[in-house]
């Protein structure tokens, strides 16, 4: 038995009702950010399960998960992503300093992760807060929260709550 | 301030939710539309308006929903709210603040194209959006607007949302059709084009979500008034999202046809003291630079004055680049991102970003030489007009033009 889709039956029911019928594949992503939602990355058992369920191949899937950015893999795995928009428009009012200062004080290089496995810093593409830079995303639990307007103090204030457990930290 | 079309949650912040919304006469003109069921009277009244689509092309929305063949069925209306391009962030504000004009703007669409399923693309950063816009959905079913013989008539209507997953390639709009049916998002060979062969093999129209949100107020007033803002040939108002080196950087919606002056010294508040605007980018990241004069500060925001200058109005993404900034560190920002986005589909994209992306990051100086900058040209003549999409040609833009009117910022 399918456990991702014992798990998820009501859940996968209504997705696979949004598309009609005979284009169940539409549901792919939707599926594997539900896959995701729980543990924050896409392991090889929710793709088979997914293939399981659509009836296409793991290996179409895995494509689909290398191709777009918001999916990761269980090699990725990271607990916290803060992911930082550092295109122009962001980085014209100052983007680039405040990650060198983030990374400066957490002691980690962009793409890096801390070592305790918690906390990942990245550099992103425009996240459509273009007005409110510095901006950055934190990728965690499967959800993700913005946070704009940020300076190192208050980027930092939310890197501790997240090592206290705090999901999402203060928006 | 003078009324809003469509950032009208600055003014009613009630328009929110959908009683507040219903309260400013929300829903009647989609109530009226089908109750009157004249689909093809909804897209004369939509061409007679102007209106032209807001993603960045320009192309007149009411001929574009002309374009569906009756004898292919179904038919589906896609709005892209995948809102990717740096310097953008309008979208994102109606959907958050005034969802339900945009949703009945699709609505109208829908109904217009006699299509009988709709799809909202976000892309996957704007989950919560996508989350607040199903729970708007879910309230439309229940109270009468959406689901099975709506308004007594034979007309059928439900929506939903779609989520993307990190990747710019998907606001074009070929590629969202492949993301939507589950695929990598990469374009299509065209033709035949969506309004044949769109989402599931059927006819299809894509919308921008700023476009669509016009929609209400035109079939509720009439296109000769939405005729009454802007400019002859470019009518209406649009959202510009101000960015860069300005005081106010924000959206400011005005009427199509407000100068570049007006935009950044009135609404947006200029830029820091002693400072002077050296460049604009009209369309954020894929514009052709446009350098910065009296001439240029004066002219009208509008789809043919804009490109009367060179360059093109595309999304009104304006981003101001102030004289303390060279333009190599522009170029370099410019091409690294659309090396990230490059989907790998069309040989000349995919590797043609990558050898600019090296070429002008292959001297840590902030010089480059003659021979470099003429291998730059050369790459991006090799790139234009020989992809599938235009993301290609759209990296190349910034670079050329940066080259070619800033000089002195690339010269070793």
């Amino acid at each position: 038995m399918n456990d991702f889709l014992k798990i998820h039956s009501a859940e996968i029911k209504k997705l696979l009702a949004k598309y009609p019928k005979g284009q169940e594949r539409s549901t792919v992503m939707p599926l594997l950010h539900l896959a995701q939602r729980g543990t924050g990355c896409v392991t090889r058992h929710d793709i088979e399960n997914i293939a399981g369920i659509l009836g296409i191949s793991s290996t179409e899937i895995a494509s689909i998960v290398g191709f777009y950015t918001l999916y990761h893999t269980e090699e990725e795995k990271t607990q916290y992503r803060i992911q930082v928009c550092t295109d122009l428009a962001c980085a014209l009012c100052g983007a680039d300093r405040f990650l060198e200062e983030l990374c400066n004080k957490t002691g980690i290089k962009p793409g890096e992760t801390t070592p305790d496995g918690l906390i990942t810093i990245e550099e992103v593409p425009c996240l459509a807060g273009c007005d409110k830079a510095p901006l950055f995303q934190v990728q965690g639990g499967g959800v993700i929260s913005y946070h704009e307007k940020q300076t190192l103090e208050s980027a930092v204030r939310l890197i501790n709550q997240l090592r206290d457990g705090m999901p999402g930290g203060e928006q | 301030m003078s009324e809003m079309l469509l950032l009208r949650h600055r003014q009613f912040p009630e328009i929110g939710t959908l009683d507040g919304y219903l309260k400013l006469s929300g829903f009647k003109p989609f109530k009226k539309v089908v109750s009157e069921n004249n689909p093809v009277a909804v897209i004369d009244e939509v061409k007679e308006s102007g209106l032209r689509g807001r993603g960045g092309a320009g192309f007149p929305t009411g001929v574009k929903w002309s374009f569906l063949p009756g004898d292919i069925t179904p038919h589906y209306v896609v709005a892209n709210a995948d809102e990717s391009e740096p310097g953008t962030f309008k979208d994102r504000e109606i959907m958050e603040s005034n969802p339900y004009q945009f949703l009945e703007g699709l609505m109208i669409a829908c109904f217009a194209v006699k299509a009988t399923l709709g799809y909202v693309y976000l892309r996957g950063e704007f989950w919560q959006i996508a989350e607040h816009l199903e729970q708007c959905m879910a309230e439309l079913r229940k109270q009468g607007y959406l689901g099975k013989k709506l308004f007594n008539t034979s007309y059928e209507l439900d929506l939903h949302t779609h989520l993307g997953a990190g990747a710019y390639i998907c606001g074009e709009e070929s590629a969202l059709l492949e993301s939507l049916e589950g695929r990598l998002g990469q374009p299509r060979l065209r033709p035949p084009y969506p309004a044949v062969f769109g989402l599931f093999g059927k006819p299809t129209v894509i919308n921008n979500v700023e476009t669509l949100t016009n929609v209400p107020l035109i079939i509720e007033k009439g296109a000769g008034w939405y005729q009454n803002y802007g400019t002859p040939k470019s009518t209406g108002v649009k959202i510009f999202s101000l960015s860069g080196n300005v005081n106010k950087p924000g959206n400011y919606e005005l009427p199509l046809g407000t100068t570049f002056r007006e935009l950044i010294y009135t609404h947006g508040g200029g830029l820091k003291p002693g400072r002077k605007v050296k460049a604009i980018l009209p369309g954020g990241a894929s514009s052709i630079v446009i350098k910065s004069s009296d001439k240029a500060l004066d002219t009208p925001m509008d789809y043919e004055s804009v490109a009367g200058l060179g360059s093109a109005l595309g999304s009104a993404s304006v981003i101001v680049v102030d004289d303390s900034v060279n333009m190599l560190w522009v170029s370099k920002k410019i091409i690294n991102f659309f090396r990230h986005e490059s989907c790998g589909k069309c040989t000349p994209c995919r590797e043609g970003t990558y050898w600019m992306d090296q070429i002008l990051n292959r001297t840590k100086t902030s010089k480059i030489s003659a021979k470099d900058t003429a291998l730059l040209k050369d790459v991006a003549l090799q790139m234009r007009g020989k992809c599938l999409c235009p993301l290609g040609e759209f990296s190349t833009m910034a670079v050329v033009s940066s080259i070619e009117q800033f000089p002195e910022d690339f010269r070793s």
